[in-house]
């Protein structure tokens, strides 16, 4: 392969290295309306009363809007960026009367610039009818207080919501008798773990400007990864025709998932829509921090059984998920903790999966990169790692004997096939990057640090199964250079150039030549936008079978050049050559002949679906120090073997992988979410809410073991999600293993490395 | 969001006094934590046209001026040679350089933050603070003063001979210290400063006598034995509360590490300072 | 008040309200590439230089560079693209948003110290977050560009 599985420069990467204008920010128009939301102070309350007159008065300001300038028994939407029907309720408005979380909006006031817009908020007078709030997820189940007790609420999809029971979806699934088959292993473990609504935090902030276009239609640019899903939204939002409204991406700094759920496009618009004026609105970080779409908060019950010898034999695994005041991507979320994780075991007799997901008056959570798997693998793998440690046996040689392979198939993964897999050789790779015989289970170091190794393994998925669309559409332009365009986003992942790289190598050209546009309602061909792991796996099918068909394309008119049949000739990327004579002309003339009197458009375009999600898979291996006197804990290496299929672009692929490492450590290590009594979230900043430093890590190593997965383009998989799993169970293990406690809430501080050892010293004593 | 109606860059320090004397105005140091708040200003009394951002470096003692930035402190040599490298050890957690360009002296010191380094730092010091109606005080009375209108002209640092050492517990290495301790040694007394308790840092003294059974030089590890009691004493001495960061009962614990590992740096620093 | 600065070398003389951000200032002034990631001097994102030693723009009054040389990344396009090179041969540079932050940073540090070790490297960047790339890649960009130019600067 030419251009595919080479470190191939990002197309934009000298412009964003060098500062250039592309982000929603910098293209704003300078003279449009600042818009800011009043929020509410409570996590749950009516608002009795609520008097704008002076804000509405104030000098700069345009307008202001509550509920009641919004019909109340109007149909509800959901901000997921889901095909549709969406899975997730139907539960906002977009001014509600009833506030559900300290942070939700009260008041839209757009005004002439910051400064009278700040003032305005200061001016609105609400008095609220303040009510009992549901804080604790693990009460929120049939609560006698209802998150959403309107009648207007509902469900599109059978997810077993609730709204009568606080429930957002509920769901069941096993195959075989678990309980019989614990009944009879050596060896039962049971365990609970938590994990937190950890935010995305990338770095732009959440940000939209929008205008009326010459036609009076609603133009939205925004940091967005799912323009066609924006679109659908933001009609639904204000009831107006989906014909009305064009959404478009500039670049994006950062979305991990954050931006796969519509969180603040639809105030602006509503603004724009009513006021006819250009307006924009910029999260700022607090808003981020605490009115957005964070990670699901999930606490999870394992029982895993396993005989003696190591042969692990069922897996139950009950999961109760957090999804906040409103329902974005709670349904969908929560299977992923038992598919990604259960699936890992190929040699299981019975496994079982149970879940609720329930509504609190807690901040809504959403999409955030491993989508309920990254809580479900921490869970599952740091039990096998326990079960090691209970058996005796090495937690490497454990999943040796355990793992899925290739050509098994994975019941609890939906029954697929486990069509290309090198988790083997993924273990056997990390196994020797980190020095495992050398450095397990720990080493004194003589200082009161003591360095613990530990590994976890992951899968994902690749798209989700026969459920996305990715679409790609080709030109050829003047001179023969190319136009692709997409409607996937690239969000620094560098799918501009991944999907280019495969364009080129079906065209033989080089990268360079072609351009990549997207994406853009209007323009671009339909695609379910970039999330769950799909863009490089379907959406790069997709080009791939639009770039074959240009090939034909070309082929055809240069056999029209040439005077012989279409059949008669070959394409070497340059030239279209006539096999017969040996005549040929270039890519450029045929290009130039394409655009005088010619009848064949050469535009190809194709719309690709798969109806399986072949998993990449991974293992990683932390080794990490922990000073047992103050608890601070430093992961001094993280080692990681990938198995994505084919690495398109070996460098961003690495890349990606160190990054999703390092998100993963952070929510291990640092990122805490603490509420106070009134609910308000504390880690509000990011002075409060931790994310790792340069120097908060040691090494990060990345190597690749392939498997080729034929169906995706070039043999490759998906790489944006799996990799940032590895690391919750992996330093939670080298953390066991250098202090001898095991920690089953994430984050694990320093406090509690130091006082779990305290309680273990009472406890031994 | 923080504003003003005037900015007022002084060219005497009368006038910034004058100035500062109306409740609604504000005397800016780096402007870091001010900027993060939502105060409405009248006017802000900027005192950068002063002169005031030097560390000037006598026989007797650095006379750092209130412009000052950490990262002056953090690089100048005097200071750290003075301090066996504790100066720096104290700030370069903070956040970054660019932070640490814009934070200065005068504002860390005046707002006596509990989260304060540079304040844990200097209290373990022989520092003065020179106020311009106020005279120089001692640090340590300082700290302990409610906050008034006057003006902090510059921190003074008597180069009495010691020894010092500086430790710190963070979440991550660039946060706020979860708690902080600065150990120093001199005039025959160990001064042991505790800072984000979480509250503002706190000095306890032991006279060096006093400690003399406990170096009984018959024992394996003399140093090691004081150390010991000069962090147990931190720990019942020195009040500890719950933030963010931490509880009481991992603060109470952090107390006694960093103050033994701080005493038995001090201790070599101290005997390195006598070898060589 | 007014205000006169040299911005990229070039000198301005204006009429600002007491309270701009000196972020504000330079976006205004066509400097996007200077970036707001929060609002409490954590992320980095919105680093200049004043009279070369590189501060946090977003907790800087305007006012207060009156007198002085203030510099972005629209100002150092050559001295940033000899270096930026090498992290776009890592693709490092990912969503791009903190780069501009990152790469100020990253010439000051060049600029103080020629022959940064890692601790030194580490250490003088910590303040600039990055979310997408781990530093790890950041980190190869750095050290491949540091032995290229040791080793004279042309390849």
């Amino acid at each position: 392969m030419k251009t595919v599985n080479q470190p191939v420069q990002k197309k934009d990467a000298m412009q964003l290295l060098g500062g250039q204008p592309v982000y929603v920010n910098d293209l704003a128009p300078e003279e449009c309306l600042i818009v800011k939301l009043l929020r509410s102070p409570h996590p749950n309350a009516l608002i009795a009363e609520i008097d704008t007159e002076a804000a509405q008065r104030a000098a700069g300001i345009e307008a202001v809007y509550t509920w009641k300038d919004v019909p109340q028994d109007g149909v509800r939407f959901t901000l997921a960026g889901q095909t549709w029907p969406e899975p997730s309720p139907q539960d906002r408005l977009l001014l509600d009367r009833h506030v559900r979380f300290v942070g939700d909006p009260v008041a839209i006031v757009a005004g002439r610039n910051e400064r009278c817009v700040d003032r305005a908020l200061r001016m609105i007078k609400v008095k609220y009818e303040v009510l009992d709030a549901v804080l604790d997820f693990r009460t929120a189940k049939d609560h006698p207080v209802l998150v959403h007790p309107e009648e207007n609420w509902e469900a599109l999809c059978d997810v077993g919501a609730d709204n009568k029971r606080n429930l957002c979806a509920r769901d069941a699934d096993q195959k075989g008798d678990v309980d019989a088959v614990l009944a009879t292993c050596d060896v039962v473990l049971e365990r609970a773990y938590h994990t937190k609504a950890c935010q995305q935090t990338m770095m732009e902030p959440f940000g939209a400007f929008c205008s009326i276009d010459t036609y009076g239609r609603l133009h939205i640019v925004s940091s967005t990864q799912i323009v066609f899903h924006c679109r659908r939204i933001v009609a639904k939002a204000l009831g107006i025709p989906k014909s009305k409204i064009r959404v478009e991406k500039p670049r994006i700094g950062g979305g991990f998932g954050a931006k796969q759920t519509a969180v603040m496009e639809i105030y602006p618009a509503f603004v724009t829509w009513k006021t006819k004026k250009t307006s924009k609105l910029i999260f700022s970080r607090k808003e981020c921090m605490t009115a957005s779409s964070p990670r699901h908060e999930m606490e999870m019950q394992v029982r895993i059984g396993a005989m003696k010898n190591g042969h692990i034999r069922a897996i139950d695994l009950y999961t109760l998920s957090n999804t906040g005041a409103y329902g974005e991507h709670g349904p969908t979320t929560v299977g992923l903790s038992a598919h990604k994780s259960i699936s890992l075991y190929g040699k299981l007799d019975a496994f079982r999966f149970e879940s609720d997901v329930v509504y609190t008056n807690r901040m809504s959570a959403g999409a955030y990169r491993g989508y309920g798997a990254t809580q479900g693998i921490y869970a599952v793998e740091t039990a096998v790692n326990e079960l090691a440690e209970q058996l005796g046996m090495d937690p490497i040689r454990l999943r040796e004997q355990n793992i899925v392979r290739e050509g098994d198939t994975m019941m609890a993964y939906y029954g697929e096939p486990n069509t290309s897999c090198a988790l083997d050789r993924c273990i056997a790779r990390v196994k020797e990057m980190i020095g495992w015989d050398e450095k397990y289970p720990c080493r004194d170091m003589g200082n009161g640090k003591v360095r613990g190794v530990g590994i976890g393994l992951a899968m994902q998925g690749s798209g989700i199964s026969g459920v996305d669309v990715g679409s790609a559409a080709l030109k050829v332009n003047d001179e023969g250079f190319y136009t692709l365009r997409i409607g996937a986003a690239d969000m620094g992942t560098g799918c501009d150039t991944i999907l280019a790289q495969i364009a080129a190598e079906v065209l033989e050209c080089s990268v360079d030549e072609v351009t990549v546009f997207g994406a853009d309602t209007d323009a671009s061909p339909y695609d379910s936008g970039s999330y769950a792991s799909s863009t490089t796996f379907v959406t790069g099918k997709a080009v791939e079978y639009a770039a074959t068909e240009l090939r034909e394309k070309i082929c055809a008119l240069g056999a029209r050049m040439l005077g012989c049949e279409a059949q008669a000739v070959s394409f070497d990327g340059e030239r279209v050559l006539c096999e017969l004579d040996g005549r040929s002309v270039s890519r450029a003339e045929i290009a130039s002949a394409s655009q005088c009197g010619n009848t064949i458009a050469l535009e190809s375009s194709y719309t690709h679906s798969c109806p399986t999600s072949p998993p990449p898979f991974m293992a990683g291996a932390a080794e990490v120090e922990v000073d047992l006197e103050t608890g601070e804990t430093q992961v001094i290496q993280y080692v990681a073997a990938v198995d994505c299929g084919t690495p398109v672009n070996p460098n961003l692929a690495r890349v990606q992988a160190e990054g999703g490492i390092l998100q993963g450590i952070g929510m291990t290590l640092t990122e805490n979410i603490t509420y106070n009594q009134d609910g308000k979230v504390l880690e509000n900043s990011l002075m409060q809410y931790k994310i790792p430093t340069r120097q908060d890590i040691g090494h990060i190593r990345v190597e690749f073991e392939s498997s080729y997965e034929k169906l995706g383009p070039f043999g490759a998989k998906s790489i944006g999600e799996v990799v940032i799993n590895t690391p919750l169970p992996a330093v939670t293990a080298a953390i066991h293993n250098a202090c001898g406690v095991w920690f089953r809430e994430l984050p694990i501080t320093p406090e509690k490395i130091v006082l779990g050892q305290m309680e273990k010293r009472k406890i031994s004593t | 969001m923080f504003t003003c109606k005037e900015y007022r860059k002084v060219e005497t320090l009368e006038e910034a006094w004058q100035l500062n004397q109306k409740k609604s105005n504000l005397l800016i140091g780096g402007m870091l934590w001010v900027k993060m708040g939502h105060r409405n200003v009248r006017t802000v009394i900027d005192l950068s046209g002063l002169g005031l951002n030097e560390i000037e470096e006598t026989e007797q003692e650095f006379r750092i001026g209130c412009m000052t930035t950490l990262r002056q402190l953090e690089q100048h040599e005097g200071l750290n040679r003075y301090t066996n490298g504790a100066i720096r050890e104290s700030v370069c957690h903070i956040v970054g350089v660019q932070f640490r360009n814009g934070a200065t002296v005068g504002g860390s010191v005046f707002g006596r933050f509990g989260f304060s380094d540079i304040l844990t730092m200097l209290l373990a010091m022989d520092s003065y603070v020179e106020l311009y109606k106020g005279g120089c005080i001692p640090l340590n009375e300082f700290v302990n003063r409610s906050r008034d209108r006057d003006v902090l002209v510059r921190v003074i640092i008597r180069k009495t001979p010691a020894t010092f050492a500086y430790q710190s517990a963070r979440n991550t290495r660039t946060d706020f210290p979860t708690l902080a301790a600065a150990v120093s040694c001199y005039n025959d007394t160990w001064h042991i400063s505790v800072g984000a308790r979480p509250g503002r840092a706190m000095l306890l003294t032991v006279k060096e006598p006093a400690l003399l059974h406990e170096r009984n030089p018959e024992t394996i590890k003399p140093e090691e034995r004081f150390a010991k009691y000069l962090s147990e004493y931190a720990a019942e001495h020195i009040s500890v509360g719950t933030n963010l960061r931490g509880s009481a009962a991992y603060r109470r614990q952090l107390i006694k590490v960093l103050v033994k590992r701080a005493c038995l740096e001090a201790d070599r620093n101290q005997i390195r300072k006598q070898n060589s | 008040m007014q205000l006169t600065l040299h911005l990229n070398g070039i000198p301005i003389c204006e009429e600002i309200a007491p309270d701009t951000l000196l972020l504000d200032f330079l976006r205004a002034h066509g400097c996007k590439s200077v970036k707001r990631g929060c609002e409490t001097s954590n992320c980095g994102l919105c680093t200049v230089f004043l009279d070369g030693r590189p501060i946090l723009s977003c907790s800087f009054l305007a006012a207060r560079a009156d007198g002085h040389a203030v510099t972005t990344l629209e100002g150092l396009q050559e001295e940033a693209k000899e270096f930026t090179a090498f992290i776009a041969d890592q693709g490092a540079e990912q969503c791009g948003f903190c780069n501009p932050g990152f790469v100020m940073n990253a010439l000051a540090l060049f600029r103080e110290n020629s022959d940064p070790d890692e601790t030194e490297i580490k250490e003088y960047l910590a303040g600039n977050l990055c979310r997408c790339s781990g530093y790890e890649g950041q980190l190869r960009g750095i050290k491949n560009f540091l032995e290229w130019k040791k080793r004279g600067g042309a390849s």
